[in-house]
């Protein structure tokens, strides 16, 4: 165990480990969750009840797991990765069988008091079994191929599961989520280069396989891909969203209609407005000034999990905290350019500010596994 | 697996340097992020602001109320009067078919029109009202009213139709509107928004449609901010628009009201009174009439076949649109024109022997026998063919038609009425370019005493009449005022004739309805004060052949109705000092001095009395018949009388 090489004495114990939580990041996630329930009261038109209330409920709730979580050592999580993958891809093949069906869309199972979607638990633990694999593998070996088909089925397995859904977004997210850890880990860019000329390769085999027997997307998802190339060629169905999104976004301007003044979502024109379209609102009645700040937040989490990650010296904790930081990354990144016309509607909500609960739960214990990793990192003599 | 300390330092080297790269990417990221934001809503920002507008604002028209239109004394003849509905908003009445049931039971409903209205409930959104009937009795918006509690969603509501309180007494002069049709757009050019609103109301004939633009205004509007599926939220902001300017006609609905009804006991006719003073038209009738407001409340298919198959022609205005041989009327023309070219003197007297032969043809006189010496009086007070002819001859048809034409005949008199005509004055190069044939001495003849080619309207025959009163060239007017300016009274300069040709006329005119032998006598005013001068005309529609006079068909009684004679009197009045003068043209109805006469005279007492002559005024033998063919009017009521004034 490379504990043993340094002072597990000098880690926390107790109700210590408070004091050296990361407290900037429990901050600034509380700021981007406020920010959400801002949105979410003035999307429901002034109305508390409605999404913002259940969605504070859920952020305390996320915020005591997080803590709970941040507060049991990091090695006994790393000791439960595989588990943890294991049960979430088993719950996969559940939601596959007898998921309830909803939205067009098998996702969820009904736990009676919350839907668990699996997709979204998959995104975390799918990042800790791979640090836990590059964890225990000799680094020696880390590019030898044998040892890199092991990650890449770890990925593909619940990938498939998850595309077969359908649901695009998270697929694209399962595969880029794992392929920053395996890159973190060190894997030699060569693979990366095959991989990416591969990626390349198989858009261009989506494309001509339209039309044909062996299509490999539904024809709801070439019709998005469609209006994401061309939005304004049906601006009444297909197109409504991106369309009406981007001009809510637009017309924010400098500084925005005002707070609760935003014409676009009050009067229904935006499409889910309290989910995956949520920014447009913030965009549009906050103005580019609100816009540009909710981004500058997003971006100083993801600071701080680099910083968090790089004063860490063990393997398991900084892969973590980085490849949550880079599955955080890639959320919002994909919400934001998706929201603003740069990216096909692949239905990625906005990290803890869009309404959910599932996904603000496993993200609040993701964040609370890179608290472990920074509570109970090895300190130096 | 156990790592060294060595490979745990590397790896963390490793991780650290992968980090930065994966860093350095996601910065790039949150560039291409920051920049496309401040490209959207920066540079950009104007121009989907403009989209989030058009988006959320909607402009609704606002339809500007339609001027009114006014008799000369201020009477409604047009008015726009509540239009009672009742509408459903589907959202609201939760049950319709159940509703509906209830609302039955309440109301007459007609099931087409139910159906109609209910094929639009299922199609609008369901917070669109819908209105289910229109044009209700105010008994029944009542009812719904007091019931509301039993009917969810059914509510009364008003609106603006246009009503005609005259009736069919001024449906041919204001006209009438009716809903916006596909083919009034095609042929009107008007791009004016007002007209894309459905059963928007436009001026169909007369003074509605010839003044319509006037008439309608112009459009308000309001902005209104509508959601996604179109539900109106709030009012932005509103123009109401400009309303319609009110018209004043220079029609008396008192004396058009006794005009209608005094012509219609003539079956089809037409007459026109007109001020001689400024041209002022104080009544156009045409009967039989129909009811306008039929028209606007959408006429049925059988009321308006009852109207069009009707051989009266109900719909036509014929004191405009009617042209007939002005028959005898006509022979002041030819005395005026002859009179100033030097061609005839007064005392001058010709013979007439019951014909005149013009090559081997003979024209005759109305009179078998003959009316013996004839001097210019006489042949008026006689309307001998004969003296005509001759005088026809000796004129020439272009000097004729030239005097004629000042008098109006022949000419299109801008009047904000339908199909206005301009009649036909004939002279010799009309013929070559119409026929394309001489003129021949015969047609002269027969243009002398009104028959061949020419044709008239009441109107002409009217305008005609007050310039040889007046001696002026006074245009007739129908606008009084508009927006409350008045109109200007034009043509009242002399004609440019000789006074003493004219007091000719007159005299002649004076002799035919007040001496014992003239044509008129039968029809005099016996109120010496206001004696009429007229004229006679009897127009023959076609000849009677020679097989059918072998067959003894000499009078008209024993033709068909539209083969008969029109019958026609021309009438100024008081002689003296002269102020209305009128024309009456009755269809086939067989002589002008018997049949219209009598209809000339009665209009011009009442137009001199401003009401109902009293008895005295008419010739002592006659009063008992007057006194019961008064009476039997149907006139609009002792008030309408005593409405109208001499202004």
């Amino acid at each position: 165990m490379s504990y043993l090489e340094y002072n597990v004495k000098r880690v926390p114990t107790g109700l210590s480990k408070v004091l050296y939580l990361n407290w900037a990041l429990i901050l600034l996630l509380t700021a981007v969750a406020s920010v959400g329930f801002l949105m979410l009261y003035s999307v429901a038109g002034g109305d508390i009840s409605r999404w913002a209330e259940p969605q504070i409920k859920r952020f305390v709730l996320g915020m005591v797991l997080m803590l709970t979580v941040a507060m049991v050592p990091i090695w006994f999580w790393r000791n439960m990765a595989g588990l943890a993958y294991g049960v979430s891809l088993l719950l996969l093949v559940v939601v596959e069988v007898a998921g309830t069906t909803g939205m067009g869309a098998q996702r969820w199972i009904d736990l009676g008091f919350m839907r668990l979607q699996p997709s979204e638990l998959m995104k975390i633990t799918l990042v800790m079994f791979l640090a836990a694999y590059y964890d225990w593998l000799d680094i020696k070996k880390t590019s030898r191929p044998l040892w890199v088909l092991i990650p890449l089925m770890i990925i593909i397995a619940p990938t498939y599961l998850v595309l077969h859904q359908p649901d695009l977004g998270t697929a694209i997210l399962l595969v880029a989520g794992g392929g920053i850890v395996m890159f973190l880990a060190g894997v030699s860019w060569w693979y990366f280069s095959v991989v990416i000329a591969a990626g390349v390769g198989l858009v261009a085999a989506v494309f001509t396989s339209r039309g044909t027997p062996w299509q490999l997307l539904k024809d709801y998802q070439y019709r998005r891909i469609d209006t994401f190339l061309d939005p304004a060629s049906d601006p009444m169905n297909a197109g409504y969203h991106i369309t009406q999104s981007k001009i809510a976004l637009g017309s924010g301007g400098w500084t925005g209609r005002g707070f609760m003044q935003g014409t676009q979502s009050r009067l229904n024109f935006l499409p889910e407005k309290h989910t995956d379209f949520i920014f447009t609102t913030l965009a549009e009645e906050f103005g580019f000034v609100g816009a540009i700040s909710l981004l500058t937040l997003y971006a100083l989490i993801i600071v701080f999990c680099i910083i968090s990650a790089m004063n860490n010296k063990d393997r398991f904790g900084s892969l973590l905290t980085l490849g949550v930081g880079a599955t955080f990354f890639l959320f919002f990144a994909v919400n934001m350019s998706m929201v603003m016309g740069l990216a096909p509607v692949v239905g990625v909500p906005l990290p803890l500010v869009s309404y959910g609960g599932s996904a603000m739960l496993v993200l609040m214990v993701a964040f609370g596994l890179t608290q472990s990793a920074h509570v109970h990192r090895p300190r130096g003599r | 697996m156990r790592q060294s300390p060595r490979d745990t330092e590397t790896s963390s080297r490793r991780i650290s340097r992968r980090a930065l790269v994966l860093g350095g990417l996601q910065t790039g990221m949150l560039g291409v992020l920051g920049w496309r934001m401040h490209q959207m809503q920066v540079d950009q920002a104007d121009q989907y602001r403009l989209l989030a507008d058009e988006n959320r604002i909607n402009m609704r028209l606002i339809a500007p109320a339609r001027g009114l239109i006014y008799d000369r004394n201020g009477v409604a003849l047009a008015e726009n009067a509540q239009n009672y509905r009742i509408v459903i908003v589907r959202e609201d009445a939760g049950d319709v078919d159940a509703a509906i049931a209830r609302l039955k039971q309440l109301v007459d409903l007609d099931p087409d029109e139910l159906e109609r209205a209910l094929r639009e409930v299922e199609r609008r959104s369901p917070f669109v009202p819908v209105t289910l009937t229109d044009q209700r009795a105010w008994e029944d918006v009542a009812e719904v009213a007091v019931n509301a509690p039993a009917l969810p969603g059914i509510t009364p509501d008003v609106g603006l139709t246009r009503n005609y309180p005259m009736g069919a007494d001024f449906a041919h002069i204001v006209g009438y509107v009716g809903p916006v049709s596909d083919y009034d757009l095609d042929r009107m050019d008007d791009d004016d928004p007002l007209l894309q609103i459905p059963k928007f109301q436009i001026g169909k004939t007369g003074v509605e449609n010839k003044l319509e633009r006037d008439l309608r205004g112009k459009a308000g509007s309001k902005r209104i901010e509508v959601n996604a599926a179109g539900r109106v939220m709030r009012e932005l902001g509103r123009d109401e628009g400009i309303p319609g300017s009110d018209l004043q006609l220079t029609i008396d609905s008192g004396l058009q009201n006794f005009t209608q009804a005094r012509l219609s006991l003539g079956m089809s006719a037409a007459g026109v009174v007109m001020d001689v003073r400024n041209g002022d038209l104080l009544a156009i009738g045409s009967a039989p009439a129909f009811d306008p407001n039929k028209f606007v409340r959408g006429i049925s298919s059988v009321d308006y076949s009852l109207l069009t198959d009707n051989i009266y022609r109900p719909l036509a205005n014929k004191a405009v649109q009617g042209a007939y041989p002005p028959g005898s009327t006509f022979k002041m023309m030819v005395t005026l024109a002859a009179l100033e070219a030097g061609e005839v003197t007064p005392d001058e007297t010709i013979w007439c022997g019951g014909y005149t032969k013009v090559g081997n043809r003979r024209f005759h006189c109305w009179k078998r026998g003959g009316h013996g010496h004839v001097n210019l009086e006489e042949s008026l007070q006689h309307s001998c063919d004969v003296y005509y002819f001759d005088l026809a001859q000796r004129v020439g048809i272009d000097r004729i038609a030239a005097m004629a034409r000042r008098f109006g005949l022949g000419s299109h008199f801008d009047l904000p009425m339908s199909a206005v005509t301009a009649g036909i004055m004939p002279d010799k190069a009309w013929k070559t370019e119409r026929y394309g044939q001489d003129w021949r001495v015969g047609d002269s003849l027969n243009a002398a005493i009104g028959q061949g080619y020419v044709l008239a309207s009441p109107l002409q025959l009217a305008v005609m009449n007050a310039r040889l009163a007046s001696g002026t060239a006074i245009e007739p007017r129908l606008v009084k005022s508009e927006g409350g300016i008045e109109t200007e009274v034009r043509g009242a300069v002399s004609l440019g004739l000789n006074e003493n040709h004219l007091r000719m006329v007159r005299k002649g005119m004076y002799a035919v309805s007040n001496t014992r032998r003239g044509t008129g006598y039968g029809a005099r005013i016996a109120d010496d004060t206001m004696l009429m001068a007229g004229k006679s005309g009897t127009s023959q529609v076609r000849n009677i052949t020679a097989a059918e006079r072998a067959r003894g068909v000499t009078s008209n009684a024993d033709l068909p109705w539209e083969r008969r004679d029109h019958a026609l009197f021309v009438a100024f009045a008081p002689y003296e000092n002269p102020r209305y003068a009128v024309s009456v043209v009755v269809e086939h109805g067989g002589g002008g001095s018997s049949v219209a006469g009598p209809i000339a005279r009665d209009i011009l007492l009442y137009a001199l009395h401003g009401g109902l002559p009293p008895l005295e005024s008419y010739p002592s033998y006659q009063r008992d018949e007057i006194r019961v063919m008064q009476e039997s009017l149907p006139l609009r009521g002792a008030e309408g009388g005593e409405e109208s004034s001499r202004a």
